[in-house]
């Protein structure tokens, strides 16, 4: 499909892009396969490589964190009730079911979705875009179908990292400041470690990811012109992201757990 | 039937008229030239003939076809015959020279390494930037770039190119070798050539006509000797700016 379009207009122009957008997720979806061809693998793996090693300090510290504020505030709670023993279903749960992909999606959708608008914006404004469409070189096969399926690879990994990193973060608060043994703390974590959340939790990740990168490549697409055109698409990739991350997630939730 | 036909073309950008009723025709085989002051919407006319603007009103037709309502597929068959120079030679910058030349070949050939790897270092030493294959378009000069653009316009086997300002920021020694190079590639391969450029001079020497865009209109459009008596008076300021009076 062409990329290179001016924005639609009139009354009903949101419900225009937004069918535009989908249409372009779709598209990319079906290119997919093209990208392991043999011409395409590299950029690829250039892509993974800068999806995974470039997000991978942030996403540790980040949910470090995360696994243990959730310790600690659980922690202090189920210590009235000298529940501490607990401790350590109290975090995995909450990590893998909700906070490991959330905390994740959100430091993807700031590392790596503004990184790819910001991209894919200045090659529009720089007619980069326009000069593949007129060598018949499709930008959602060459451009976005890479970047989106790295996204989509990448993120349940990410994810998943992130449930481990936190639930080590936990382990680290309620050793040194919960009173709470480490090993108890982790048989209980592992007590209450479950199939379904698991599935569940990568589930949102993979779905994180690919929002993600359909965003990214939209507003990329769509920049407007000049330096100002780059900023806003990145600033709003940004935006739609979290809030998307935010609704799919809360959907999710209440489907898989009624 | 004219190659290329702009009727009563009009074109907005919010309200803002950039084209107001253009019209003109390209005749197969031509170099046709397309001259006017900065803003006056040259840019704007070429993308116009692959629908990376779509009229407000009037028509664009490339060998027929409306280029605004044709179909993807039309749309891509039409554009596959089209070899763009742009403006700002749009070069992707994570590959080196040489990969950019290749890339049109690359993704649309079944070409062999081999044969690819040929014509693109043919294409390079036509533009004389053999030396630079295998730097990256960030690291050479404009001028560089803009050759490195041509050279990936004429790589594919293109029967219409167009050149927006291929001479913009070279020196004039280098800009002679580009016109002669679009002048060599007209009358070797018949490509139909649309040249928009500032330097009316270069215009001159190569094209078979000039066109003139004034407020979005076509003021003149004459061969080169007619267009220097002209006695239209944006023509007559424009060659006289050429000819360096300043009054
Ligand atoms: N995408 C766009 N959105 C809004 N306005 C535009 C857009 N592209 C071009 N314009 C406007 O159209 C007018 C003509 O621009 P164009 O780039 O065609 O000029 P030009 O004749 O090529 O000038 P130059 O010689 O400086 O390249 C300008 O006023 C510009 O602001
Ligand atoms: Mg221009």
């Amino acid at each position: 499909m062409t990329v290179t379009r001016e924005p639609y207009g009139g009354r009903f122009a949101f419900f225009a892009e937004t069918g535009f957008a989908a249409r372009l997720a779709f598209a990319a979806v079906l290119s997919f396969p093209s990208v392991f061809r043999r011409r395409s693998r590299g950029e690829l793996v250039r892509q993974l490589y800068a999806v995974c090693i470039r997000t991978l300090p942030v996403v540790t510290v980040v949910s470090l964190f995360t696994g243990m504020i959730l310790a600690l505030q659980v922690g202090l709670e189920l210590r009235r009730f000298n529940y501490e023993i607990y401790l350590g279903a109290a975090v995995m749960v909450s990590l893998v079911r909700e906070m490991g992909p959330f905390s994740c999606g959100m430091c993807l959708a700031a590392c790596v979705g503004s990184a790819v608008a910001a991209e894919l914006a200045a090659m529009k404004v720089n007619d980069e875009i326009a000069a593949l469409e007129i060598m018949s070189i499709s930008p959602v096969r060459f451009l976005a179908a890479p970047r989106m399926l790295a996204l989509v690879i990448a993120s349940p990994l990410l994810g998943f990292f992130c449930c481990v990193v936190g639930t080590m973060g936990g382990g680290i608060v309620s050793a040194t400041q919960l009173n709470v043994d480490f090993g108890q703390y982790i048989a209980s974590a592992l007590s209450a470690a479950d199939t379904k959340d698991l599935f569940v939790g990568l589930l949102k990740s993979l779905v994180f990811g690919f929002t993600i990168g359909a965003v990214a490549v939209y507003e990329g697409f769509g920049a407007g012109y000049g330096a100002a055109g780059v900023g806003r698409s990145t600033q709003r990739s940004v935006i739609t992201g979290f809030l998307l991350i935010l609704m799919f997630g809360y959907m999710i939730t209440r489907v898989a757990y009624r | 039937m004219s190659l290329v036909e702009f009727e009563n073309v009009t074109k907005e950008f919010d309200g803002e008229k950039v084209l107001d009723g253009l019209s003109f025709k390209v005749e197969k085989g031509e170099i046709f030239c397309i001259v006017g002051q900065s803003g006056a919407g040259k840019s704007v006319t070429l993308k116009h003939l692959v629908r990376l603007f779509v009229p407000t009103s009037g028509r664009v037709l490339v060998d027929g076809v409306d280029v605004a309502r044709a179909s993807e597929r039309e749309l891509w068959r039409t554009r596959g015959r089209i070899g763009y120079l742009f403006q700002s030679a749009a070069l992707l910058a994570w590959m080196t020279v040489a990969d950019n030349v290749a890339l049109p070949l690359r993704e649309n050939t079944a070409l062999d390494d081999a044969e690819i790897e040929k014509r693109t270092a043919s294409a390079l030493a036509e533009v004389e930037l053999s030396h630079a294959a295998g730097k990256y378009p960030p690291e050479i000069s404009g001028g560089m770039q803009k050759r490195a653009g041509l050279a990936r316009a004429i790589v594919r086997e293109s029967d219409i190119v167009l050149y927006d300002e291929p001479t913009s920021g070279l020196d004039p020694v280098t800009s002679v070798t580009i016109h002669r190079l679009i002048r060599k590639l007209n009358r070797t391969r018949g490509i139909t050539s649309i040249v928009v450029t500032h330097d009316l001079a270069g215009a001159i020497a190569i094209a078979d006509r000039i066109l003139l865009i004034k407020d979005g209109k076509a003021a003149v459009c004459l061969p080169p000797a007619q267009f220097l008596e002209s006695e239209n008076p944006a023509a007559k300021e424009i060659v006289a700016a050429m000819k360096g009076d300043i009054g």
